[in-house]
């Protein structure tokens, strides 16, 4: 098999191209969303409205429980919107569109429509925003059956799992993580996709299984390179999708090391890191050295001043405490 | 649209006019602290619609309430809010209204009637509904005034909520500063009306667009809105033309990017503050008046704001529950 080419190019840059791509292969795409025309608004829509005019690529008013319900019909008309939402807790809006109605309509007219809509949610905090514009809140949607929810971490998986999104036929809530848009990584060139409902090894380690949810996937990288400075040998391994959670591809690693440590950006109470926890035990309770330890915010609104916005969030410093308490 | 016609006084004339240099000078200062790095967090200022703050509160209260938005220290500064402790709050101190927890988008001051900026676009008027059937309730004749965006005027929360005022008969004033844009999508693509003021005629009240750059004017509109108010008649709308002559943030330019140089020009010309000294007829002396005693409540309100200290770690994690 001859090698694929890699490039390097940032998060943002990937889910630009995955828009650009599947806007490209597929006419019934089209975008929707405050400012998406403007190509300076974001670099993961820019050059977007340029490319493929203002009726595929459109500005909305500021009505998220308009159009995000406008565009759950569109996708039962067969077109395939894609919603930019600028910032995941603006979505809070439009949760009846998206949980009310998109995730359950197949269901509810027994079969005879699909919903191929993907819902956009850029998300997280660290840039002193405040309680209503820093939040992660993809725990919320696990909750939901019928959605899907695909959490990448990384340039590759951001490209691949958009694409795949683009062209499922279900719901999705494409989450995005703001820390992350910088992040630069390579990219296989040409059409590359990602199968949802697949978990990754991000790195290999034998000693504990580092389970990082969107950007403290990333934290949990760079934890294990710390741990590795102190002799203990992590293995990181992303889900990638919370659903479907791939629950035996995160089980596996975890039988392998006997330690689980999960972190993510969301509230602790809830979180996704509780779901996965229980699905671990449930799965591999006798691999378990020690109970799985969790890293995730405090119970506690993100405040504006950085300060006591780090106190409450989760950092790579925080994961390295708890899995050396892990390991002790 | 309506321009100020009437006797009004000079004093009150003169009153609004240095509510509106107070707001102006706030905002150029919290512009320079947030390029100087002293800012913790964004600011959205509203240098250019000073008149909307300083007409709108001159026809309050102080037992009258308010509830605001982003954009939303020019109303704060006209209902009373403290500008010291305004901003500590933008540079992160413990001092803050807020104790460094909100920031510039949640400014708020309960004590002068004052209940928050709010950063959830459309979530204020709800809000100010339940205000209006607390004091409607109360019966002591208290008023809220909601302000909002052009761009607000396209989310649902603002019909459901006019119209709640309309059925219960709540005292509640609606007042849109079409500002023209919302970030950069122009009123003109998103809103489904030339005059934002037309949208009371689904809801049954009174509407009235007037120039937002004639404070004057703004004030006028809103004392007849506040008074019908107060007789138990309802709410009203009240849309004020105007224009941000900064960008949305600091992410966007004042022009170039999405609005022309030609555009902006236009409407600097009609520059509140200037509108205003020019109806006054103001002299150099009366001028320099207003300018110190604006300057040394800066003055003042710097020196607190950079003398404060930060907040310690445990305020983190209080004021989460009653
Ligand atoms: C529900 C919601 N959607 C989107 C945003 C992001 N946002 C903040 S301000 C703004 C534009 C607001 O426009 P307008 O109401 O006209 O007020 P202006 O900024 O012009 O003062 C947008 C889209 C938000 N804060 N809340
Ligand atoms: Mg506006």
């Amino acid at each position: 098999m001859p090698e694929t080419k890699m490039r390097t190019i940032s998060y943002a840059q990937a889910i630009n191209e995955a828009l650009h791509e599947e806007m490209e292969r597929d006419e019934k795409v089209f975008l929707m969303g405050e400012d998406v025309a403007l190509s300076a608004i974001s670099p993961a829509t820019a050059g977007l409205g340029e490319r493929f005019g203002h009726e595929r690529v459109r500005n909305t008013p500021i009505s998220e429980l308009g159009f995000t319900g406008a565009a759950v019909g569109a996708a039962m008309a067969g077109y395939r919107p894609v919603l930019d939402m600028r910032r995941i807790d603006f979505m809070m809006l439009a949760i009846d569109p998206i949980a009310n109605q998109a995730a359950k309509l197949r269901y509810m007219l027994g079969g005879q429509v699909s919903v191929p809509l993907v819902v956009r949610a850029p998300e997280g905090g660290g840039s002193q925003n405040g309680p209503t514009h820093s939040q992660c809140l993809e725990a919320w949607f696990i909750q939901v059956p019928g959605l899907r929810v695909i959490v990448p971490s990384d340039p590759a998986d951001a490209k691949g799992l958009l694409k795949s999104a683009i062209r499922e036929d279900n719901p999705v809530l494409f989450v995005e993580y703001r820390a992350l848009y910088s992040l630069e990584g390579p990219v296989p060139d040409g059409d590359h996709t990602e199968p949802i409902g697949k978990a990754a090894v991000k790195r290999e380690g034998a000693d504990i299984t580092l389970i990082g949810i969107g950007s403290q996937a990333r934290n949990c990288l760079e934890a294990a390179e710390l741990l590795a400075g102190e002799g203990v040998d992590a293995e990181v391994v992303d889900p990638r999708t919370i659903n479907p959670l791939d629950i035996e591809g995160l089980a596996a690693s975890v039988r392998k090391t006997g330690f689980c440590l999960i972190a993510e950006e969301g509230h602790k109470s809830g979180g996704v890191g509780a779901e996965i926890a229980a699905s671990i035990q449930e799965a591999a309770f006798g691999a378990l050295e020690a109970p799985i330890a969790r890293v995730a915010a405090l119970d506690v609104p993100v405040p504006v001043h950085t300060k006591l916005e780090a106190i409450v969030l989760p950092s790579t410093e925080k994961i390295v405490a708890a899995a050396n308490n892990l390991l002790s | 649209m309506a321009r100020a016609t009437s006797r009004l006084t000079r004093k009150r004339m003169h009153e609004m006019y240095r509510a509106m240099l107070r707001i102006r000078r706030f905002e150029e200062t919290a512009d320079d602290f947030y390029m100087a790095g002293k800012v913790v967090g964004g600011v959205h200022v509203s240098i250019g619609q000073e008149a909307c703050s300083a007409g709108v509160c001159a026809a309050l209260r102080e037992d009258d309430a308010v509830l605001t938005t982003h954009r939303g220290h020019g109303h704060s500064i006209a209902k009373g809010t403290r500008l010291p402790e305004m901003l500590a709050e933008l540079m992160g101190k413990v001092t803050g209204l807020c104790r460094s927890k909100g920031g510039s988008m949640h400014i708020a001051d309960v004590s002068k009637g004052h209940y928050g900026a709010h950063s959830i676009v459309g979530a204020n008027m709800p809000m100010a509904a339940g205000i209006g059937l607390a004091y409607q309730l109360e019966g002591k004749g208290q008023v809220a005034v909601v302000f909002f965006g052009d761009g607000a005027s396209n989310n649902g929360a603002f019909h459901e909520a006019m119209n709640l005022c309309a059925i219960w008969k709540l005292p509640v004033v609606f007042f849109c500063e079409n500002n023209q844009y919302a970030v950069s999508v122009p009123a003109e693509y998103s809103t489904s009306v030339d005059d934002i003021s037309v949208r009371s005629k689904g809801y049954d009240a009174p509407g009235l667009t007037v120039d937002g750059m004639d404070v004057a004017a703004v004030y006028e509109a809103s004392q007849e809105a506040v008074a019908h108010a107060r007789r138990g008649l309802g709410p009203s709308l009240i849309e004020a033309k105007t224009y941000r002559f900064f960008g949305h943030s600091r992410g966007d330019p004042h022009y170039g990017m999405y609005r022309t140089k030609e555009e902006w020009e236009g409407w600097k010309e009609r520059d509140p503050l200037i509108v205003c000294e020019k109806m006054l007829k103001m002299t150099a002396k009366q001028k320099k008046a207003h300018a110190e005693a604006v300057e040394a409540e800066i003055k003042e309100a710097i020196e607190f704001a950079e003398n404060s200290p930060e907040p310690e770690e445990s305020v983190a994690l209080e004021d989460i529950f009653a």
